[in-house]
């Protein structure tokens, strides 16, 4: 069988000399989900018929370009034209869309070769994919262990090497805590760099779509095909995308680094600590300076994060009403008796805690107190933020406090398992790209090293991150699972 | 701060959930908690800092008002739970 895991490039230069078809591709993608699938659980959908009659249709000729044929899924919060999006949720069971989001189009039409759609939590609500309304993803590297989340199934789909590259979606750190758990890349972009048009919103001001793969090479040559500007969202930006592939040097040298010692003081293991402190001494290695600084607000991100996030999606998700698409509840005496029925039955327990804290936080007298509150602690974090991309060019940090967790032993309580995105939520609440890249083991379980950039600077955090790969071995170990063993 | 099962029991008529007298208790200490934890805002002075509601680039998004073509009906009711004349059909508004 082939190794979907060694980079799009290796893979697209094997189809170039012919050693190798978009069958062979999309066949080997397909038995590695009938074999694994079963234990990991990373797909709600698999969508192989389609898949076969493309790759056939791609095998008849060269590649043109570096997606063409080759296989990848997608997080099931992006609609995919004739094929079910659930948004691993019941309220959505059924739901055919009618249109495919801006990234489904954008990947097709470079050729790429969908075989499926991914398990998630809930409309992304969950650090854990165990708030999945259909089932738990397991992580390859373990099978007792989560996947981390929202974009669990992303992230084990790549780790088991079931694909070449997957994409998620992360609103508060659910690109980069899988990715980070399940020992891949996970890059969130800037916010605006990628269309949301098509993606089920949660919470519209934070939500960005972005790469999760093998290598940073694959995040960069992901990134460089779905950013841009697309008027049908108009959170889009009109900005040039640079060419993120030709800015992988390996050079890092006088790069300025910055630690942020609020983080280090956010009750991170010791075990990660020391994981950290020496690819920090790597990266010092590798030319690049390191420098104390300061993000004074971290303390009150999570805070922010937890009313701004819910009172976004009260009223994204006021759309669930059992009318026009999805799931309806049966025997409802009138119209309101009809909402309240499909949204109490089709919402999950996460969905409905955080509705209703949103709604609370958005409702008469509360506002001032909570969600206004909660914005004006957005400004002072990216102010933070902004202040010490003066000193330096790249802040790094942990992607999560600890490495993946037992499955089981966060879900009775909420607050807990929120601690493990406390240093990816400031990111997203700031709108900066930042990646998790592989940064090595703790008892056999993967830690991510998470590099932030200044806005719109994909192109640094990127070079940081190949460079840093590039010195180490981390990206290129893979669970037995992915090696074709057993876990 | 503390949410009562009253306030819960508010707040989701507001969200149009229904919650049953099981989950009111849960959910009006699991609320609680999570609200506590945010009340660690208040800690902070914040007189005159702008709320932020979007990051990044602020943009001019008008465009020409030009038509376009949109979904066909049967398109947009394909999804649809109950649908007559292509319209989507509810249970009655008002009793009687």
């Amino acid at each position: 069988m082939v190794e979907l895991g060694i980079g799009i490039r290796q893979l697209h230069d094997a189809l170039q000399r012919r050693e190798l078809t978009a069958t062979d591709l999309a066949e080997d993608s397909i038995a590695r989900i009938r074999e694994w699938d079963k234990d990991v659980q990373a797909f709600l959908k698999v969508t192989e018929d389609d898949a076969r009659q493309r790759a056939k249709v791609l095998s008849g000729q060269a590649p043109q370009g570096l997606l063409e044929g080759i296989p990848f899924a997608l997080k099931d919060n992006m609609t995919t034209r004739g094929v079910e999006t659930t948004c691993g949720s019941k309220i959505l069971s059924g739901y055919i869309p009618p249109y495919s989001a801006a990234v489904t189009e954008k990947l097709e039409a470079q050729g790429g070769n969908l075989v499926g759609k991914l398990n998630m939590d809930e409309f992304a609500m969950g650090s854990s994919t165990e708030n999945s309304g259909y089932f738990p993803t397991r992580n390859p590297w373990d099978l007792t262990v989560v996947p981390g989340g929202s974009s669990g199934g992303s992230a084990a789909a790549v780790a088991a090497g079931m694909v070449a590259f997957a994409l998620g979606s992360d609103t508060g750190g659910s690109i980069r805590q899988p990715a980070s758990y399940c020992g891949v890349v996970g890059l969130k972009p800037t916010y605006g760099r990628v269309s949301r048009y098509g993606l089920v919103s949660y919470a519209s001001s934070l939500d960005q779509i972005g790469p999760i793969t093998n290598t940073v090479e694959d995040a960069a040559i992901v990134l460089q095909a779905i950013a841009g500007h697309d008027q049908r969202d108009s959170t889009s930006v009109r900005l040039e995308v640079p060419d993120f592939v030709s800015a992988l040097s390996g050079d890092i040298r006088g790069l300025k680094i910055g630690l942020p010692k609020e983080y280090l003081d956010l009750g991170m293991d010791e075990s990660m600590r020391a994981v950290f402190d020496t690819a920090v001494n790597q990266l010092r290695a590798l030319g690049a300076s390191i420098h104390e600084v300061t993000l004074p607000h971290t303390a009150y991100a999570l805070s922010a994060y937890y009313l701004i996030a819910p009172a976004e999606a009260s009223s994204n998700l006021a759309r669930y009403d059992g009318v026009r698409y999805g799931f309806r509840a049966k025997d409802a005496d009138n119209l309101l008796d009809m909402y309240n029925k499909t949204r109490s039955q089709g919402f999950g327990t996460e969905v409905k805690r955080r509705i209703l804290i949103g709604t609370y936080a958005l409702s008469s007298g509360y506002y001032d107190a909570y969600y206004k509150r909660a914005q004006q602690v957005r400004t002072l974090i990216r102010r933070d933020f902004e202040e010490a991309f003066e000193e330096v060019d790249l802040i790094i940090s942990p992607t999560a406090p600890t490495t993946a967790f037992k499955l089981g032993e966060k879900t009775s309580d909420p607050l807990t398992m929120y601690l493990s995105d406390i240093y990816t939520i400031p990111v997203n609440l700031a709108g900066l790209p930042a990646i998790s890249v592989p940064c090595g083991f703790i008892s056999g379980l993967p830690a991510g090293l998470q590099m932030i950039g200044k806005m719109f600077d994909e192109a640094t955090v990127l070079r940081a991150a190949h460079a840093y790969e590039k010195a180490t071995d981390w990206t290129s170990r893979r669970p037995q699972i992915a090696k074709g063993g057993r876990a | 701060m503390s949410l009562s099962k009253k306030d819960v029991e508010y707040v989701a008529a507001l969200a149009r959930l229904h919650v049953s007298e099981e989950e009111k208790e849960s959910l009006s200490h699991e609320l609680s908690r999570i609200l506590e934890h945010a009340s660690e805002l208040q800690k902070l002075d914040l007189d005159g800092v702008e709320p932020t509601s979007h990051v990044g680039v602020t943009q001019t998004v008008i465009r020409k008002d030009e038509p376009r073509e949109s979904m066909p009906p049967e398109l947009v009711l394909q999804n649809a739970p109950d649908a007559e004349d292509d319209q989507f059909k509810v249970p009655a508004v008002m009793e009687g």
